[in-house]
């Protein structure tokens, strides 16, 4: 509560808009009107025309609410799990290359080169095509392309701390080189890494939308993108079939970055 | 040694052990990939059977083991030969290089409407920090940046080719127009408005942030107050002074980017059906053409390292001190 306190409106905003969301999320069998990808009712039908389904039904008769709530789900837990494995990743790989040095330093880096000369969508798409879609494995094609910057930033934090004293006090209490870095240097390295959140989450976001929008999603899960790909088959009848899951998606995005840019100025956060 | 050619070695020298390790890791990521090259052009073009597909293996040398392939491939590309696509029957490069020109005019023409514009109003934002033309725009661009390119890209649609018929609905010129010349550049100009805005959008919001951010950063300078006691006009100082020194990180990320909307583009042209290099590396994951993709992989790193190369020497250009540097 301390920190809502510390947050600016602008993060508040972020914040409140989440943690709807979030909650449209967990509460989703209960309040959709029925399964999302059942046929519910009428083809074609529009907004706010019948009570069973406020927001209208698709090209094949299923309910646009309920894949609306349901596709909540798939973004957030896409988004929340790539964010975190690619940070874990990323500042793990940037610790190892900042503490080791040398040799290590310069074949993590190169490595980390390559993969952010590769466009991050690229290597989604490639990994998708190698494990099939799932949930898993979007998650792992989503990290590939994105642990790069966790990395960097890491690295660069852990290569000023590495010389500081407390390292050297627990170099004479005997600790092996490794717990010195993942259990000293990390955790104080962190600080700005953390601060990489809410872009990885926002870019997770909007990559989990453009592979379901190109068809490379998981078919027995309704998202956000694939309800766009599934509207554009019928854009000039039914642009709102397209323009609605779209807009869930702008909010979301935006309150992510509204959240971000709320903790980043928060003091309490800044190391 | 001038000092440009020694510039160039040097980016060359450490482009290349980066390049090897793309190479490697593409082709190890696809080598985990089920089924083969034969296994698609069999589900593809009907029914082989089994001694058939095995004499095809040999024949492409899929039956040796994926040291031997590696080679193989490897030794091929030096020569610049990027392999067979089975999705297009033909040879890779030849598919890549007739596709990439017309990503390359997107990207260019997207990054032109980015930067400038993004910059324009990031001035225009930062020459007066908190101002009610600031609020605006900050919030505009924070609007913008939560915007996805392919989701604008179906509202434009939506608005300027079915609901006004302003514009073209998709592809890159009109088909069979027989147009040529400057009709036929102003007949893919037409094409190319709704593709760019979409993919430049997001990094026009972008620039637009870190120009406006990095001016009121720079207004909190000492040398801004000495600029205003000695008399110098305030729409000088923002200019010369304040903006030209905001630049250099926006020209920073320009290069940063490069990767990001080279990827963008790959939905962009599926939405727009422009045949680009984007909308083949789709294309190729669609149709499982292994080869394929891995040449795209590989030129699509080539492009981003020239495209670096080329920030790198527009920065020279912007930034004296780089230049002593070099």
């Amino acid at each position: 509560m301390i920190l809502w306190r510390q947050l600016n409106p602008e993060g508040r905003a972020g914040a409140v808009l989440l943690a709807t969301l979030a909650l449209m999320a967990l509460l989703a069998p209960l309040i959709a009107p029925g399964d999302p990808l059942a046929l519910a009712g009428e083809p074609m039908l529009r907004p706010f025309a019948s009570a069973s389904h406020p927001l209208g039904t698709d090209r094949l008769g299923r309910d646009v609410l309920s894949g609306l709530l349901y596709g909540t789900r798939t973004t957030l837990l896409v988004a929340f799990f790539s964010a975190a494995v690619s940070l874990s990743v990323g500042s793990a790989v940037g610790t190892l290359a900042g503490f080791l040095g040398g040799i290590a330093d310069t074949v993590l880096m190169r490595i980390t080169e390559a993969f952010q000369t590769v466009p991050g969508f690229l290597l989604a798409l490639a990994a998708i095509s190698v494990t099939g879609p799932s949930i898993p494995t979007m998650i792992f094609a989503i990290s590939l392309g994105t642990w790069t910057q966790a990395a960097r930033v890491t690295r660069a934090e852990v290569l000023s701390l590495r010389e500081r004293d407390f390292v050297a006090a627990a170099r004479t209490l005997g600790m092996r080189p490794l717990e010195i870095a993942f259990r000293e240097i990390l955790p104080n390295a962190f600080g700005p890494t953390a601060s990489l959140a809410a872009i990885s989450v926002a870019a997770a976001i909007l990559i989990e939308a453009a592979l379901s929008f190109l068809g490379f999603g998981d078919p027995n899960r309704v998202t956000w993108g694939s309800m766009i790909a599934e509207g554009r088959t019928v854009l000039r009848a039914a642009p709102y079939l397209s323009i609605v899951p779209g807009l869930a998606l702008v909010v979301t995005v935006l309150s992510v970055h509204l959240l971000g840019r709320g903790l980043s100025k928060t003091e309490r956060l800044q190391p | 040694m001038p000092p440009l050619a020694s510039f160039f070695l040097r980016r060359l020298a450490s482009a290349l052990p980066v390049l090897g390790v793309v190479l490697i890791g593409g082709f190890l990521l696809l080598e985990a990939a089920s089924g083969d090259a034969v296994d698609s052009y069999v589900a593809r073009s009907g029914a082989l059977d089994a001694e058939q597909m095995a004499q095809l293996r040999t024949e492409w040398g899929l039956d040796q083991g994926p040291l031997y392939r590696f080679k193989a491939y490897a030794s091929a590309l030096v020569q610049g030969d990027l392999g067979w696509s089975t999705a297009f029957e033909r040879p890779v490069g030849t598919v890549i290089l007739e596709r990439l020109p017309v990503t390359l005019l997107l990207m260019g023409c997207a990054t032109a409407l980015a930067f400038f514009l993004g910059s324009l109003l990031g001035v225009i934002a930062g020459a007066r920090p908190g101002s009610i033309g600031d609020r605006v725009l900050s919030i505009g661009s924070l609007a913008l940046y939560a915007i996805p390119g392919f989701w604008l890209g179906l509202v434009l649609i939506v608005i300027f080719a079915v609901d006004l018929r302003w514009l073209p609905i998709g592809g890159i010129e009109t088909i069979a127009s027989g147009k040529s010349g400057l009709a036929r550049l102003g007949d893919i100009a037409v094409h190319l408005v709704l593709p760019v805005a979409s993919l430049a959008m997001v990094y026009l919001a972008l620039y637009l942030r870190l120009m406006r951010d990095r001016m009121s950063e720079i207004w909190r300078d000492p040398f801004v107050k000495a600029l205003e006691a000695r008399g110098i006009a305030r729409r000088r100082i923002v200019w010369h002074h304040v903006a030209r020194n905001a630049v250099l990180p926006v020209v920073t990320m320009l290069g940063l980017q490069a990767a990001a909307m080279l990827g963008g583009s790959v939905v962009v042209e599926s939405v727009f059906a422009i045949p680009g290099f984007g909308r083949l590396a789709a294309e190729a994951v669609a149709r499982r053409d292994t080869p394929l993709l891995l040449g795209v992989i590989l030129c699509s790193a080539i492009t981003v390292i020239i495209a670096n190369l080329l920030v790198d020497l527009a920065y020279g250009k912007l930034d004296p001190r780089v230049r002593a540097g070099r």
